[in-house]
């Protein structure tokens, strides 16, 4: 099954070293990380070794090879938003729901990811949850968002 | 007569609810349609700079702007101006005054601006080809098709462009060094890349404008002998990703782009190169690296791009901004264009006005403004009328600027000068709240993790930089920390091999330079005098200030403070976490910091 969307997407591209990373990328998208055997399929088809995707995925940022949560929060840590209090939100995750930076809930729900602006500083603090922007964030507003996400997952 | 309603659909925008909106007034109109004498057009467009207004809606041509518009208020504008003609008051905007203004020109925030590369954002629909010739686009590009090589090159001299992505470059003499090579093949980029982890002015012109990119490529294209080129846009801009792909297929489709460019008989094509967003790989090098498929490290330079660089193919590589600048330059001519600015940076510059300003957004204005122009009349001044402490521009290989230099031009020679470096336009405002240790730790820490490690002193000297200002900031700091990071900073400057780490101590150096006190505060009187970092801060409230409002009390995480109402609150330093709600939500500054707890 899995081996079918990803032979899907790899095939989306031609068999060239130079679309390596947009392959990842789409997978990333799809599983919300690239799982091994999309690593192996691809090295198989542009004709690289492994370990060389493996640099690759390690060292571009957006990817992952570590599944993630149901919901991923992203905490805007620019530049604007740092300092207009990100890092106390930061710590306010890490109080409702026990996680860091890059860390996942252990019951699988929610992964927190800090990025880089998110291109609406004007309303920094700014945080994302799925595909919802929460703009002129506080630690106040915190505990009722995080929730509503919760019930939804009960 | 025909109405347009010009539906912000930006980023900011979109996470306001403006689609919505915009779908809304497009089902609304042709149900109302009956009582309309006026044909009336739902346009949507790219960000308008004033995000945090947002949503914004525009009609024309009366030219009245709307701000923060809900789902709610779409009928009552359709009635009473679509309809009645008149504007509905309580959205407009409120000047310094407060009196309302109608139009865009009259609003303070865009008063002062001159727009050359965000012209057409927030008229025209990025997905229409159409609405992009009718602002007069692509006249540039069919103008160089009738220019030589050599006659587009000195055409851009004599504008006296220069690059817009930081460093500077004069973007002809790049042109020409790929000119010159003989070579089958050559290629020409577009940075769009934007790495400054708190700017946004790239996307916003990817996003808002698309063809103003290509046609300035195109045009970069035709200069340096080229048919192919690549847009290198980070995956994360998901928007400006899809906008530039769609873009490229319809320019195609007109003939701007493709086979036969304008019936000229010569061929562009231009693909898309989605970054897998390392800040890394906005350098030009490491930008080739990542395009060819590879992990997007600097190469050493020479060989220049512009000689050998895409798949070993002379390569120019030009930021967003620049690029959407060329299209004027050709089709009004490099004189006019020269016209504004200063002796030695022509035309205007677009910055990402952010922090505590009270107007935030995304600005353009002639070089050789002054800061204080820039913060306080278009920015209106710091919020809470707070006092002003530094403003950091350039991003992370950038600096901190004191109030005593804001009446300085902000142009590439003028701040460079001092230090700091106008960048690519991230402009950071920072009030007496902010802490300059903290935001010299904080771009370190960018930086250490965003640096490609190639290299042992941009590798070895971020991460000892960065344990050094991460023990100060909490409390441990020694004496000698600050001449310790100055000499790691100045051994960074000569060893580095790319530019990121050559300019990476910026931050550090400045903020020594022009807030040394601050370091010292931190290291010897075990404070942090903006109350930022935790362990050097303890927060108490002043009882004859406190109006016993609540709150204080309402905002505090951890519920360390209590009173009751009207009557001085207090707080429990043994819960207290330092965060500093409570002080950014009293209304009457009462409450006060302090250094470490106990000290
Ligand atoms: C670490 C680093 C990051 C950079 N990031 C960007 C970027 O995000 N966008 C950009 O246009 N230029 C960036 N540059 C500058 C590019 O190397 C290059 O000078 C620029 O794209 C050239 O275009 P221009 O001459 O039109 O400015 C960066 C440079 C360095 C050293
Ligand atoms: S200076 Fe830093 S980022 Fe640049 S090549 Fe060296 S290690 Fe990489
Ligand atoms: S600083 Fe934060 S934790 Fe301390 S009293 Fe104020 S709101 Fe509460
Ligand atoms: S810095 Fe957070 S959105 Fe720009
Ligand atoms: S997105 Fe609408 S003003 Fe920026």
């Amino acid at each position: 099954m899995a081996d079918k969307i990803l032979k899907e997407i790899i095939d989306r591209y031609p068999r060239e070293r130079r679309y390596a990373l947009a392959v990842m990328q789409d997978m990333q998208r799809h599983y919300s990380y690239i799982p091994r055997e999309g690593l192996e399929l691809l090295a198989g088809h542009v004709g690289c070794k492994v370990a060389e995707l493996y640099s690759m995925a390690t060292f571009y940022k957006a990817l992952s090879l570590k599944p993630r949560g149901k919901h991923i929060i992203k905490l805007c840590n620019g530049t604007a938003c740092h300092i207009r209090g990100s890092v106390n939100l930061i710590n306010g995750i890490n109080r409702e729901l026990g996680i860091a930076p890059g860390e996942t809930t252990e019951d699988g729900e929610f992964t927190l990811e800090l990025v880089n602006c998110l291109g609406s500083c004007a309303l920094a603090p700014v945080m994302v949850v799925d595909e919802t922007y929460y703009g002129k964030m506080t630690l106040e507003k915190l505990p009722s968002i995080l929730g509503e996400y919760r019930k939804e997952a009960k | 007569m025909t109405r347009t309603v010009l539906v912000c659909c930006g980023t900011g925008c979109l996470a306001n609810g403006s689609k919505a909106i915009a779908d809304k007034f497009e089902a609304l109109i042709a149900e109302k349609k009956a009582d309309a004498r006026t044909e009336c057009f739902v346009k949507r467009t790219g960000c308008n700079g004033f995000c945090e207004n947002g949503p914004l809606v525009k009609i024309m041509p009366d030219d009245i702007i709307y701000y923060k518009v809900k789902l709610s208020d779409v009928e009552e504008i359709i009635d009473t101006t679509l309809i009645g003609g008149k504007p509905v008051e309580r959205l407009l905007y409120k000047d310094d005054k407060g009196r309302p203004v109608t139009k865009q020109e009259e609003n303070p925030f865009y008063a002062p601006q001159l727009k050359t590369a965000l012209r057409n954002i927030g008229f025209i629909d990025p997905l229409k080809v159409e609405d992009y010739l009718a602002a007069g686009g692509y006249e540039g590009l069919k103008k160089a098709l009738t220019m030589t090589q050599d006659e587009i090159i000195e055409e851009v001299k004599q504008s006296g462009l220069r690059g817009r992505g930081g460093a500077g470059f004069p973007t002809w003499r790049k042109w020409q060094t790929a000119r010159e090579q003989n070579a089958e093949v050559k290629y020409v980029g577009c940075n769009g890349d934007e790495g400054d982890p708190g700017a946004f002015m790239d996307r916003s012109v990817l996003e808002g404008d698309p063809h103003t990119v290509l046609e300035g490529l195109a045009i970069a294209a035709l200069a340096v002998g080229a048919e192919e080129g690549f847009l290198y846009i980070r995956d994360e801009y998901a928007l400006a990703v899809k906008n530039v792909t769609a873009a490229i297929k319809d320019a195609e489709a007109h003939g701007f782009l493709g086979d036969n460019v304008m019936g000229s008989g010569r061929k562009i094509k231009f693909s898309v190169v989605r970054g897998g967003g390392a800040f890394v790989c906005g350098e030009e090098t490491a930008l080739i690296a990542s395009v060819e498929g590879k992990v997007g490290e600097p190469k050493p330079r020479p060989p220049f791009p512009a000689i050998k660089g895409a798949f070993g193919a002379p390569t120019t590589i030009n930021n967003v901004e620049t690029l959407a600048n060329l299209p004027v330059i050709l089709r009004d001519g490099g004189k006019k264009f020269a016209s504004v600015g200063t002796e030695g940076s022509k035309g205007t510059k677009v910055f990402a006005l952010v922090g505590k300003v009270k107007r935030t957004g995304l600005v353009e204005i002639p070089m050789g403004v002054t800061l204080r122009h820039l913060i306080y009349d278009i920015g209106g001044g710091i919020q809470g009328d707070r006092p002003f402490k530094a403003v950091q521009t350039g991003g992370p290989s950038g600096g901190c600027i004191p109030e005593n230099m804001l009446d300085l031009p902000v142009d590439f020679d003028t701040l460079k000068a001092k230090g700091a470096m106008m960048g690519s336009g991230g402009m950071i405002v920072m009030d007496d709240r902010s802490c300059m240790v903290e935001v010299a730790r904080y771009y370190i820490e960018f930086l250490a993790e965003e640096s490609c490690g190639k290299c042992t002193p941009c590798r070895e000297g971020l991460r000892q930089m960065l344990g050094i200002l991460t023990d100060i900031c909490e409390g441990r700091g020694k004496k000698g920390d600050i001449e310790l990071l100055e000499s790691i900073g100045e051994m960074m400057q000569d060893a580095c091999l790319c530019a990121l780490g050559k300019t990476a101590a910026n931050p550090v150096l400045t903020t020594i330079k022009y807030f040394r006190d601050e370091y010292e505060a931190h290291i010897s009187g075990h404070r942090c005098p903006a109350g930022v970092c935790t362990a050097l801060t303890s927060f108490k409230v002043e009882a004859d200030k406190c109006k016993g409002c609540t709150m204080c009390a309402k905002a505090c995480p951890v519920g360390a403070v209590s009173g009751e109402v009207k009557k001085p609150h207090k707080i429990d330093p043994a819960k207290c976490i330092a965060c500093g709600s409570c002080r950014e939500a009293c209304r009457f500054g009462a409450i006060a910091t302090e250094g470490r707890k106990g000290k």
